[in-house]
């Protein structure tokens, strides 16, 4: 009896921890959006006229999201995914005609005051898909056909996104390589992409010829470390040979490929371009309000730099300059604790499930919010150049609470079902 | 199925290091790097400072000389502007559409969010009437400031003016003045700056992005509130330096009036002088040109800087030194023959006086009693050599003040001339020189050079019997009254009291019975002494010096009046309206002696009396070679006082 009435609950074995970081997270998120554009006329937080007024409401509404996923049967996003990943296709094609234009991107719906993202849900959809490919059987990622139907599931909608244009979205689902990893995607990629990014990065700062002449020494001792059995160097000359053509294509791109202020993001964090008034404002203003901040914080509502304006987007893309700001390098240390609990969490999570397909969608919840922090955050501080992605759970903006709220509570919802029986 | 499993490890891993490398990263920009802190004031916190009111003067009966007048600007902020009744906000700070139109786009094009100036000091009551209205018009504030007021336009010289700093008093103040700040520049405005000018306060603010106030930082937890500065009451009786001021008018000259009991001035009237409301906001500087540029330099502070012969009313200070060195005493008699015969030098007098005793001589105002008063002190004296003699009886001098600055608190003193053994020795040789070859010295000419100033503490001396504070103006300041110390010591001049009753007698008799009747007033017993100083280029300067009444005196005056001629024309009778104006408070003289005074127009080259303004400007210049050679300015009287010119003696009167 007893039983039965916990089984109906909406709530029954949801994982309270990663619920009670979840709260936490957007309880954070609501006063330091209260902190950011604080000003003394409108001093109620509940005022829906500014943003932690509006916010208030996307939480409310998150709730309402939350109860209607934890209602729904969990067969139902294995089932549903691939029509999920249909629709939001159809959005992000049907946003580059009637999306508005919004700071030279065409990312946003919007109707009358209320806007929405599709490229937000396009990460759900995608990560679902995902799940249900790698899911089902007899899929293996070291085969090269199954690699690139995993490929093809997350580049179509970074195709799309990267037409309106929208790069800091389109780069979160590189993010899925990490959960092609766990499932067998060979290391080479892994390791391939890490030696690409050092090597762009090396290129922009030095002489091309310095870097080939290191590849070259470090082929030449390979060769020569194996001279005897000869047995992988079909695999270094392949690896010298894709690194020049990587080091002598990184001018190219960056010249021909990357708009202008993503060149101009890219020289502001290699310091090869210094403007700290102009193209580098943002970034130094950001710098300055997190590193006022010192050990213990202005304290709440005593930050200057972001409620003044100095720091620009300071309740969506920068909103931890007020963490940082107003809370200092302790507040700024605890919200990423809770982030890397969440995490940890997550996987742990994922690891539990006997579904490869709960597993494979767990592991994609984790890469995601990773992502997201790492750039987000990692923009603020200045190791990575201005990317705008939201800090999730944080961040002002519905389509980014709702759309992080819907990734997190399916999750949450096909762990409750972890002690059923394997689909 | 899981065989990959152990690649949880590697993307923990990979997770973990990320968070590393943000938290290094926070640690290193949030803690180890502060310059952030600063960066962020730098963005956030403005100065600002409160300026406080400046102290406010006061006469001797709290009558108030300056005091601070409230402007107000209308203030604009450009963006905050929101739709309004523009006609109505013209009418009533009062300018045209097209104007307001013009200051709206001037306002806009400084900048749009910063606040500038739209109306320049609005009166009090254009103010309140639209204070009351300032509500509809969004974007509009006011900002008040002080402007130094006169109520009564007097006493310009003393009370001086101020004005913006300069860059080099910037640098020197090390951070007590920036740009744009106001010092005071002459008189007390000037010598009392540091306690008139207040303590400044600073507060700071916020502002945001786009310079818009935010409130105070902190609370104002570190503010400093701006201190008033000090109030400062003054000696001057504002009556007598208004009715001074009066008598003055149209002549060029001084007069100095001093309370010989505490050393307080009542009145320091230098003439021409000017309106000190012209040295004040929006107009001081096209004022100032002008003042400076009028041919008879009003801002030329005639009782501290111009320097005169005092004539014979040195006399009374020679009696006084040959009294107390033991050379003369009531008795001594000499006979004047219209002359005195010193060696080879020849000493003329006004009239032959006959034999005559010490009180006589000063009641006769007889050079040839001096000239040979002279040649005892000077060639008989038991010091020896004349040098010697010479330095005795200089010395003597000197403790009546003259030759130095008396320490008065205003700016620009001059000290005068006295002139040393060294500097005769230098033109006539050592040994070479004796009473006849200075002979002039006798009779206050040659080569001395007083300041009005210095006459009149002469005069308070004599009134004193024997010493004198020093001369001030500012008598208590601040809320506790303070004075200054060095004003309340005696000075003493070396002269034994009882050497000054036949002087006394003697310049009682002057206005009784001698060459000063004109200066007698009923029942106030007066003390005085005329002087006619000789003007090498012009005619005579017209001086007198008086204290009053005999007993327990109120009152010590000396007046000077150039190119006037005799000292009892017209020097002695505006000292005696002054005794009685003070004294009485009313004149019981009839009005016509009062009119003489006030309606005479004594100024070189009939600058003034022109009917026609054609050759103006040449007759000006005349003038003012005339005013500038005629009073000895000291630094350059050393150099250029020469021989011949000091052996040529005329024969001075009175």
């Amino acid at each position: 009896m007893n039983n039965n009435r916990q089984q109906t609950s909406p709530f029954y074995n949801v994982d309270w921890t990663t619920i009670a970081i979840y709260i936490a997270l957007v309880l954070i998120g609501w006063l330091n959006i209260y902190a950011a554009v604080f000003d003394v006329e409108h001093s109620s937080i509940f005022d829906i006229t500014r943003n932690y007024g509006k916010q208030l409401i996307w939480i409310g509404t998150s709730g309402i999201i939350i109860t209607a996923i934890l209602l729904i049967d969990s067969k139902f996003f294995n089932f549903s995914a691939y029509g999920f990943y249909g629709i939001t296709i159809i959005l992000l094609v049907a946003v580059l005609f009637v999306g508005k234009l919004v700071g030279g991107n065409r990312a946003w719906f919007e109707f009358g005051s209320f806007r929405l993202q599709p490229a937000e849900f396009a990460k759900v959809a995608a990560c679902l898909s995902l799940a249900r490919f790698l899911g089902s059987n007899n899929i293996k990622l070291t085969d090269f056909k199954d690699q690139l139907k995993s490929f093809s599931i997350i580049f179509f909608p970074v195709a799309l996104i990267l037409l309106q244009p929208d790069m800091g979205s389109a780069l979160v689902f590189f993010s899925f390589f990490l959960v092609l990893y766990r499932e067998g995607l060979p290391s080479f990629y892994l390791i391939f992409g890490f030696c690409t990014a050092v090597l762009f990065v090396l290129a922009l700062l030095m002489p091309i010829a310095y870097i080939l002449s290191a590849l070259a020494l470090v082929a030449a001792y390979f060769l020569w470390n194996n001279r005897r059995t000869k047995k992988y160097y079909f695999l270094i000359i392949a690896s010298f040979i894709l690194s020049i053509i990587v080091v002598t294509g990184v001018n190219y791109v960056f010249n021909n490929v990357l708009m202008p202020h993503q060149r101009d993001r890219i020289d502001l964090l290699l310091g090869r371009k210094v403007d700290p008034k102009g193209i580098g404002y943002n970034v130094n203003q950001s710098k300055i309000a997190i590193g006022s901040g010192q050990f213990l914080g202005k304290g709440f509502l005593k930050g200057t730099q972001t409620k003044y304006d100095f720091v620009p987007e300071q309740s969506t893309d920068f909103i931890f300059c007020t963490v940082g700001e107003e809370w200092g390098f302790v507040g700024a240390t605890v919200v990423l604790g809770l982030y890397t609990a969440l995490l940890m969490r997550i996987i742990q999570l994922a690891e539990r499930q006997r579904s490869t397909f709960s597993r494979v969608y767990g592991y994609g919840v984790a890469s995601i919010i990773f992502f997201h922090i790492f750039i987000n955050v990692g923009m603020t501080i200045g190791i990575i150049p201005v990317i705008g992605i939201p800090l999730p759970f944080i961040s002002y903006g519905g389509s980014s609470l709702w759309s992080f709220t819907i990734l997190l509570f399916v999750l949450i919802k096909l762990d409750t079902n972890r002690n059923g029986i394997i689909r | 199925m899981n065989s990959f499993f152990q690649r949880k490890y590697i993307i923990q891993g990979i997770f973990l290091s990320v968070v590393f490398i943000l938290i290094a990263r926070l640690f290193y920009i949030q803690i180890i790097d502060d310059r952030y802190l600063d960066f962020a004031n730098n963005n956030v916190l403005r100065r600002i400072i409160v300026y406080p009111p400046r102290g406010i003067i006061y006469d001797r009966k709290d009558n108030i000389l300056v005091q601070n007048e409230p402007v107000y600007d209308l203030m604009i902020v450009p963006k905050s502007v929101k739709p309004f009744d523009t006609l109505e906000l013209c009418s009533l700070i009062d300018i045209t559409k097209e104007n307001f139109i013009e200051k709206f786009t001037k306002a806009k094009n400084f900048s749009p969010v910063k606040a500038s100036l739209f109306e320049k000091q609005l009166s009090a009551e254009t103010y309140a009437r639209l204070q009351e209205r300032l509500f509809q018009f969004p974007g509009f504030f006011v900002q008040n400031r002080t402007l130094r007021k006169y109520p009564d336009p007097i006493a310009a010289h003393v009370l001086g003016y101020i004005g913006e700093v300069n860059e080099k008093v910037i640098e020197a103040s090390k951070g007590d003045y920036r740009q744009g700040d106001y010092i005071g520049i002459s008189g007390i405005e000037r010598s009392y700056e540091t306690l008139l000018r207040g303590q400044r306060g600073i507060k700071r603010i916020m502002v945001d992005v786009f310079n818009r106030e935010q409130g105070p930082f902190n609370e104002g937890k570190y503010d400093t509130a701006a201190v008033a500065g000090d109030r400062m009451v003054t000696s001057l009786d504002a009556k007598l330096q208004q009715y001074g001021e009066k008598l003055m008018q149209n002549k060029l000259g001084s007069i100095v009036a001093i309370e010989p009991a505490s050393g307080e001035v009542l009145s320091f009237i230098s003439s021409p002088t000017y309106d000190p409301n012209l040295l004040v906001g929006r107009i001081r500087g096209n004022n100032y040109i002008k003042l400076l540029r009028n041919p008879l330099k009003p801002l030329f502070i005639r009782p501290i800087q111009a320097l005169y012969p005092p004539g014979s009313i040195f006399k009374t200070v020679m009696a006084l030194v040959g009294q107390q060195e033991g050379l003369l005493n009531p008795n001594t008699t000499f006979t004047c023959n219209g002359a005195a015969y010193v060696g080879r030098k020849r000493l003329g007098c006004t009239h032959h006086h006959g034999t005559l005793n010490l009180m006589g001589s000063i009641q006769m105002s007889c050079n040839a009693y001096y000239g040979y008063a002279y040649q005892r002190m000077i060639d008989q004296s038991p010091y020896g050599s004349p040098e010697n003699a010479y330095q005795v009886w200089r010395d003597h001098v000197a403790k009546f003040g003259i030759g130095s600055k008396l320490g008065i608190d205003l700016p620009h003193e001059l000290k005068g001339l006295l002139p040393s053994t060294t500097m005769y020795d230098k033109w006539y040789g050592k040994n070479h020189w004796s009473a006849s070859t200075v002979l002039s010295l006798a009779i206050g000419q040659g080569e001395l050079g007083v300041t009005p100033l210095q006459m009149a503490n002469i005069t308070a001396i004599l009134a004193n019997r024997g010493f004198y504070y020093k001369p001030h103006l500012v008598k208590a300041i601040g809320e506790k009254k303070v004075i200054r110390p060095e004003f309340t010591q005696k000075n003493y001049v070396g002269i034994d009291p009882q050497y000054f009753p036949v002087v006394i007698d003697g310049m009682q008799r002057v206005v009784d019975a001698g060459t000063g009747t004109i200066a007698k007033i009923p029942d106030i017993v007066i003390c005085g002494k005329t002087g006619t100083v000789e003007n090498p280029h012009g005619k005579d300067h017209s001086v007198f010096f008086a204290f009053a009444p005999r007993e327990n005196p109120k009152i010590a005056i000396a007046v000077i009046v150039e190119n006037a001629g005799f000292g009892a024309t017209w020097a002695a009778p505006i000292a005696s309206l002054m005794i009685e104006k003070y004294l009485r408070d009313s004149i019981t003289r009839p009005k016509s002696y009062e009119d003489r005074i006030i309606n005479a127009s004594l100024l070189p080259g009939d600058v003034f009396n022109a009917s026609g303004n054609v050759k103006k400007e040449e007759k000006a210049k005349d003038s003012k070679t005339v005013t500038k050679s005629s009073i000895i300015t000291q630094p350059k009287t050393e150099q250029k006082l020469s021989k011949p010119s000091v052996k040529s003696e005329k024969a001075p009167i009175n």
